[in-house]
């Protein structure tokens, strides 16, 4: 093969692959810099228009915008069922990738793990509403935050028993042979271990209940209305303000972007090891 | 086992079982409450034809009735079946062709940009998908859209990409595709990656075209990884309903719906409980199934492969 030819497929797959990029990011950008144009120069298809600060100044700081409020309700339930998920999960998750357990109990609890990761979100929402607003929960913070745990729940399992897994065995032998009980290993030894997977699983949870729509939609009340929940009754006003709906996607989109940024190969490897368990 | 002389031992026997337990126990009871105990309460709401009075609900037994309509009745959840089975294994087909051509692209192209690319497939998977559906309803808008501003400017006629139901479907589907395939692409790059070298570099010697080398050597490689990746895409397209609701709210006429917005419509929209029970409950057990049979498959298949070696 010669150089040549090498180098003209090179040329090719560089070109297909920046092309797609261009695809993907392209469609991004124009919504964005909707965020800081006038509504005039939305509606008459301007892509260069004067700058502006407005709407986000009308969201974040007009008395007819709750966003910020929003926002904050998406940063609570977030970090809340987040902390939530990430220790109970942990521990499960050491226990049962490396300790002695009945075998039935290991693959009911991963099995339906499985089951209810896959299976599609909006069958259970119906469900839980019943069930919050029965015993006066329904438009709490605690009913989110309690299904955004149960919601994120098997991904959490999944990603940190791969974690609990790639310890080594010596490691754990070694404990056990000095005498440390299962629980004094877990803190001791297994939680400072695992701290990057932590932090890993935990950052892509925190984005996960932040994005979540369809459980905020059908469990929130006004007053604990997440972001998403936000953006999408903008979007059916009367009158879109389509300025205003594209600075609040933008500000949604901070995690998401500050995870790219900071643990891009965390989250690869979060996603890849999640996706088919 | 020596230690056991240890008088220390039974009691560290004992406090080591007891973690076992007291680690589970959060797990199960979150499990058990909140996704196990909704299942149970839906198959009971089933059987029930729930109204309001004055502000509280009344429920009057109705047996398998609210089945007898869905099944028989209920033709908005078929045509949300049928939408959701084509837009599934459409969306799935294209995402795996795309994606799967553009991990062979990476893996050709070089580590020119490669983090910066990572970033850019990275962002569909994790913004949330609700901005995905703004994004795509200020794109596809019919008067001020992206798409049509561009088609108008061009001279060319504009298209209600939202609004005609012959092709909202279509619509919604390229929206999904967007979202996806970089999600598909990572994972057929990490799985070529992982692809024996050796082996390749061998079969290499072999073979004359890149089309022959697709064909014999790294497609047969990749099927394993190539199936469970169709397999579960195409269960969990079957979540789709964020970009529904944004974009179209299951319209026009029944042209977008699909089964998650049917179920949401009666639930919240129309407040027939026992319906939407109904709904779920024979969504939920016909998508178990899909995922317990596919589990089988794919097991069984790794297994027998064990056994041949």
């Amino acid at each position: 093969m010669s150089v040549r030819r090498l180098s003209a497929g090179r040329l090719f797959s560089n070109t297909l692959v920046w092309g797609y990029a261009f695809l993907i990011l392209g469609p991004m950008v124009w919504v964005l810099s909707n965020a800081f144009k006038f509504q005039i120069d939305i509606l008459t298809g301007k892509i260069f228009a004067p700058f502006t600060w407005r709407n986000f100044e009308q969201l974040l700081f007009s008395r007819q915008s709750n966003f910020l409020a929003n926002l904050l309700n998406s940063a609570i339930v977030a970090t809340a069922s987040t902390l939530i998920v990430i220790v109970i999960a942990t521990m499960a998750a050491f226990t049962l990738a490396r300790l002695k357990m009945p075998d039935w109990i290991r693959w009911s609890v991963l099995g339906w793990a499985l089951l209810f990761h896959m299976l599609p979100t909006l069958t259970f929402v119906g469900s839980w509403y019943q069930m919050f607003a029965a015993v006066g929960l329904h438009g709490t913070y605690f009913a989110l935050i309690a299904t955004h745990v149960v919601f994120n729940l098997p991904m959490a399992l999944f990603l940190m028993m791969t974690f609990v897994t790639a310890l080594p065995e010596d490691l754990i032998q070694a404990a056990r042979m000095d005498g440390c009980s299962n629980g004094a290993m877990f803190w001791r030894i297994v939680m400072p271990l695992v701290r990057g997977g932590l932090i890993a699983t935990s950052a892509l949870m925190f984005i996960f209940s932040w994005s979540d729509f369809a459980i905020a939609l059908t469990l929130s009340s006004t007053d604990t209305m997440t972001a998403p929940v936000a953006i999408a009754t903008y979007a059916q006003e009367y009158e879109i303000r389509y300025g205003e709906m594209a600075a609040g996607a933008a500000m949604s989109m901070i995690p998401a972007l500050t995870l790219i940024l900071v643990g891009q190969s965390f989250v690869v490897r979060g996603l890849l090891a999640g996706a088919v368990k | 086992m020596k230690p056991a002389a240890n008088p220390q031992t039974g009691d560290t026997t004992k406090r080591n079982k007891r973690w076992v337990y007291l680690s589970l126990a959060p797990v199960i009871i979150v499990f058990l409450a909140l996704s196990a105990f909704p299942v149970l309460n839906l198959l009971g709401l089933s059987l029930f034809k729930v109204t309001w009075q004055d502000g509280s609900a009344i429920y009057d037994f109705v047996g398998m009735e609210n089945y007898k309509y869905l099944f028989n009745e209920e033709e908005i959840y078929w045509a949300g079946v049928r939408n959701t089975l084509i837009f599934a294994v459409s969306v799935v087909t294209v995402q795996m062709l795309l994606g799967f051509t553009m991990a062979l692209a990476v893996m050709r192209a070089g580590s020119f940009g490669r983090p910066i690319l990572t970033g850019i497939f990275l962002l569909p998977i994790v913004i949330p998908p609700i901005v995905i559906g703004t994004m795509w309803r200020l794109i596809m808008g019919r008067e001020f859209g992206l798409i049509n501003g561009l088609l108008s400017m061009a001279g060319l006629p504009t298209v209600d990409w939202l609004g005609n139901p012959d092709i909202a479907l279509g619509s919604i589907m390229l929206v999904d595709i967007w979202h996806w395939t970089p999600f598909v692409f990572l994972l057929m790059l990490a799985g070529l990656e992982s692809l024996d070298t050796e082996v390749l570099e061998a079969a290499r010697l072999d073979v004359t075209s890149f089309w022959q080398e697709m064909r014999h050597i790294v497609v047969p490689m990749m099927l394993p990884t190539i199936v469970i990746t169709v397999v579960f895409r195409i269960i969990l397209s079957f979540k789709v309903f964020d970009e529904v609701y944004l974009l179209t709210s299951g319209g026009p006429g029944t042209s977008t719906e699909v089964v998650n917005f049917s179920i949401y419509r009666v639930f919240f929209s129309q407040d027939r409980v026992g319906d939407g029970s109904a709904m779920s409950v024979v969504t939920l057990f016909a998508v178990a199934l899909m995922i317990i049979v596919a589990n089988g498959l794919i097991q069984r298949r790794s297994g027998n492969k064990g056994g041949e070696e």
